[in-house]
């Protein structure tokens, strides 16, 4: 298969999922027993619309036109770059998902390539060492990990180092009272430490697991075997024959599992209070906020769908077996 | 080009080697699985030896076992000697891959994402490896262009010739070749043992494990016959060149089954080490099985080579 | 004493494993209303010799509602998991074995589910359902299949192309025998471990999402509950509250996923070389 040919047939399958996420999104809100106008009337936020936004919400929203002719008028809206204005936050949704995308990108990005790197690094180090002690606490650790909610280890960690020792703050991603144009990058990184620690430590188990996995069917495959009984040991046996093998493996889960940190972000966010995309989805959610919670849904798929196309370009373009169009076998 | 070459001491002695798997039974309980009971062979510098034994006997192991690379829940046991000192663990981390060298059966035993020239150097980047293998290339006939090929790029024919020259780029004193003809065509499968001769001659001793007894007579100096776990027989290959000259009944009944003496079917099946006969594991199938076969049976030198059977002499004087 | 070999200890840990689940779940349900009494004149008392877990601001012992909650979320979990295997059976299967069509539109629909991340599809079916017991349920027992149906999908087809079903099926055996005698022994194991592994899953998942408000009441104080409203005193330096009903938790799917990599270990016939 060509190149272009892959990757266009990829991201038309993403396209075509997207808006699928999209029209199941809208159907289970149309599902929703809350009204939400009237969940939302008298509330301070229609009160300060304008006459326009209100109609348009209740054309998506409201009862009178049939469901279809609704997403459509939505889908056309959105495509336009208007997403609506979100109930619970009082401003443009549009608005809304820029500022706390980019609080929360921080927070994932940190989280996402410190669990990665050390993910990695742990499923290799077990996987080698299959059986022995090293791999036993790493599998413990792995599977005590994966035993924690995310939103408890938040509160372990709000207990350890916000209320007992009090090095880190309790909440917010910036301190209360100052203004947006005084907060410093320090602040941000001392407020987004322990959020992105906790996504971390939990990001960390899964991708340990299957490099681990991974590693030893490695250990186990006849090159490995070969290569030992040509006297290669030790590290070498990682360098020269391990770590490539393993490598394309684990960036491609990796990537493909972007949805799980926006998942703990969810958790975390709330916990810490962290203004991001995940503390305004259960905000959206609580509030039956539709359209922010429509725009949450369709942006957090365009990552993960994004990180699915980017570990199929990957793996296409690392693995000489799939580059010079060999089969693998 | 016999007896003669056999003097001093043997490169490679093995002697009563077993190697035994721990598994589950149904339930709870764990049993030992004996794969290879009884194995004893010599290999002398600059001879070729061949292992012969039909599939799924186990005889791969072998191979394993003296490079020491058994899987973790086989044990092994019995004496491995190389030129005259036992090779213990420490010896054979030191010499494995240099003195001693393994040629395995297929292109998966190579790394798939490393480029063929590097793979066989082990990444080494010195000059003078780099040289060797140019030489080790012309001679194979391969082109240099092959060192920048990964494993998976490479034709059927070229496979067995990189394989073999991951031998050729050491200076190995031991080549064990593991099944080196599987499903290769006739003409193949000559080229690659010849490639095996090769190496005898320039003064290795080989050893090769291969279920092809025709293959392995043509090239081979010395046959060892493997049945069910033991070693069954030795022989020249010159005593193959009739039935009276060979010492085990399975011995000849594979002679009778070669396609130019006749073809004939040996009834039954070696049995599965799970249930081995009493004494003799041919017995069952023997027409001379005796109720002393079902006792222990020695493995004896008998008219320059050697035999586990104690019927070898009768069954001479009977034909 | 003999030393247990590996199978023998892995049963002695599945056994241990059902006892402390059956204990809590039973513990559980017997104390419904122990775990929501109010005491005032005990209230906030540290873990002590009376209460051995503490009691909260409404002098409700925590021992009790840690039990009632795990109890609560164990079996929200169970039930949820069950039904998301079902689910998993049915689509992996059919898309197996209905043909191209089926198999893509499936494979597409697994991709969709998968798309939305857990906890987001779970809001997002907990708002359609309208808040409540039945939200988090459908919304675990929907968002938790995916991956199962995967397996399933690859374990059917890898079954069918093998070369002695294969050959059973030129041999004129039926369907019925095919399936019976080839195929079930082999996807029953993978059914039940899939099937034991989605519960900690669904536990976790139904844990947060009540603890992020959605779904049960405060009167039904399933775990995630019991950690939310503790949320709210931990500045307070109340640890108690959140620390042995969030470590009973841990426990409690830890317990699972062992459990699950124990039948494996046992009813996997590769298992038998170890």
């Amino acid at each position: 298969m060509k190149w272009s040919v892959f990757i266009a047939k990829n991201f038309g399958r993403m396209v075509l999922l997207v808006i699928c996420v999209s029209i199941v999104t809208f159907w289970l809100m149309k599902l929703s027993p809350v009204d939400p106008l009237q969940a939302n009337v008298g509330q301070v936020a229609l009160g300060s619309m304008s006459q326009e936004q209100i109609e348009k919400l209740e054309d998506y929203w409201g009862v009178d036109e049939p469901p279809v002719q609704q997403y459509l008028g939505w889908a056309k809206d959105f495509i336009r770059g208007d997403m609506g204005t979100s109930l619970v936050y009082r401003q443009p949704v549009t608005e809304v998902i820029g500022e706390k995308l980019s609080n929360s990108l921080i927070l994932m990005a940190a989280a996402w390539i410190l669990s990665g790197i050390l993910g990695f690094v742990m499923g290799v180090v077990a996987g080698m060492n299959q059986g022995k002690a090293i791999d036993k606490v790493i599998k413990g650790y792995c599977l005590l990990i994966s035993s924690t909610p995310a939103f408890w280890l938040a509160m372990l960690l709000l207990m350890i180092f916000g209320v007992w020792l009090k090095i880190f703050p309790i909440g917010l991603s910036v301190p209360i009272g100052v203004e947006a144009e005084g907060v410093t990058i320090a602040d941000r990184i001392y407020h987004a430490f322990l959020p992105a620690l906790t996504l971390s430590i939990t990001g960390v188990s899964n991708i340990a697991l299957h490099t681990r996995e991974k590693m030893i069917d490695i250990c186990g495959s006849d090159f490995m075997l070969f290569a030992r009984m040509r006297g290669e040991k030790g590290f070498r046996l990682f360098q020269y024959y391990g770590f490539r093998n393993v490598l394309l493996p684990g960036i491609t889960l990796h990537f493909a599992s972007i949805s799980e940190i926006f998942g703990g972000s969810v958790l975390v966010e709330q916990v810490f209070s962290y203004p991001g995309l995940g503390q305004a989805a259960v905000n959206a959610g609580l509030g039956s906020d539709m359209p922010l919670l429509m725009a949450i849904t369709i942006v957090s798929a365009l990552f993960v769908f994004g990180g699915n196309l980017i570990a199929n370009i990957l793996y296409g373009v690392v693995d000489p077996r799939i580059r010079k169009g060999g089969a693998v076998k | 080009m016999e007896k003669h070459m056999r003097k001093g001491t043997p490169v490679l002695k093995i002697e009563h080697m077993n190697i035994r798997f721990t598994q589950y039974d149904r339930g709870l309980h764990q049993r030992e699985l004996p794969v290879i009971r009884d194995l004893d062979v010599e290999v002398y510098a600059g001879e070729m030896v061949a292992i012969v034994g039909s599939s799924g006997s186990g005889k791969s192991l072998l191979a394993h076992g003296v490079m020491g690379v058994l899987p973790y829940n086989a044990s092994m046991g019995g004496t491995i000697t190389y030129c005259g000192e036992p090779l213990d663990k420490k010896r054979l981390d030191k010499l494995r891959g240099t003195e001693i060298v393994m040629v395995p059966q297929s292109i998966s035993f190579l790394n798939p994402l490393m480029k063929i020239g590097p793979q066989i150097r082990k990444g080494s980047k010195d000059p003078e490896k780099k040289g060797k293998l140019r030489n080790i290339f012309k001679r194979y006939e391969l082109k240099e262009e092959v060192e920048d090929l990964y494993p998976f790029e490479l034709s059927g024919g070229m496979n067995r010739r990189v394989l073999i020259s991951t031998a050729m780029i050491e200076n190995p004193k031991l080549v064990i070749a593991d099944e080196p003809t599987p499903g290769l065509d006739l003409k193949v499968a000559k080229r690659a043992m010849t490639h095996f001769r090769e190496l005898a001659d320039m003064g290795a001793g080989v050893l090769v494990i291969t279920h092809d007894l025709k293959l392995a007579l043509e090239v081979a100096d010395r046959i060892v016959v493997f049945y069910a776990g033991t070693t069954i027989e030795e022989a020249d290959c010159a005593d193959f060149k009739q039935e009276e000259t060979l010492r085990h009944p399975y011995t000849k009944a594979l002679w009778r089954a070669m396609p130019e003496h006749g073809f004939q079917y040996i009834p039954g099946s070696q049995p599965y080490v799970k249930n081995l006969p009493k004494g003799c594991p041919f017995g069952p199938r023997c027409s001379q099985c005796t109720d002393e076969c079902r006792g222990e049976v020695p493995y004896r030198r008998f008219q320059g080579g050697m035999v586990r059977c104690l019927h070898a002499a009768e069954t001479e004087v009977s034909e | 004493m003999k030393r247990w070999n590996r199978r023998q200890r892995v049963l002695a840990g599945l056994i241990l494993s059902v006892t402390f689940l059956a204990v809590v779940c039973i513990a559980g349900s017997l104390c419904t209303q122990q775990a929501l009494t109010t005491d005032l004149s005990q209230k906030n008392i540290a873990p002590g010799a009376e209460h051995i877990f503490g009691t909260d601001w409404l002098g409700r012992d925590m021992l009790m509602r840690t039990l009632k909650g795990l109890s609560l979320s164990i079996l929200i979990g169970i039930l949820a998991a069950a039904v998301s295997a079902v689910i998993a059976l049915v689509l992996g299967v059919a898309s197996a074995t209905l043909g191209k069509t089926v198999d893509s539109v499936i494979t597409f629909v697994i991709d969709l589910v998968m798309g939305i991340p857990h906890m987001l599809l779970l809001i997002l079916i907990s708002v359609a359902m309208g808040k409540g017991l039945t939200g988090v349920i459908v919304g675990v027992a929907l968002s938790h299949w995916p991956s199962l149906a995967r397996l399933i999908r690859a374990e059917v087809i890898q079954l069918k192309e093998s070369p002695y079903i294969q050959i059973s099926e030129r041999l004129g055996k039926s369907k019925w025998y095919i399936v019976k005698k080839h195929m079930l022994p082999h996807l029953l194991p993978q059914f039940i471990v899939g099937l034991i592994l989605l519960f900690p899953h669904a536990i976790l998942h139904e844990s947060s999402i009540t603890f992020l408000g959605f779904g049960l009441s405060t009167e039904q104080p399933a775990i995630g509950i019991v950690l939310s409203e503790s949320m709210q005193y931990l500045a307070m330096g109340r640890w108690w509250l959140a620390l042995f009903p969030g470590i009973f938790l841990v426990a409690t799917v830890a317990v699972f996923y062992v459990m699950g990599q124990s039948v494996r270990k046992l009813i996997d016939p590769g298992s038998v070389h170890e």
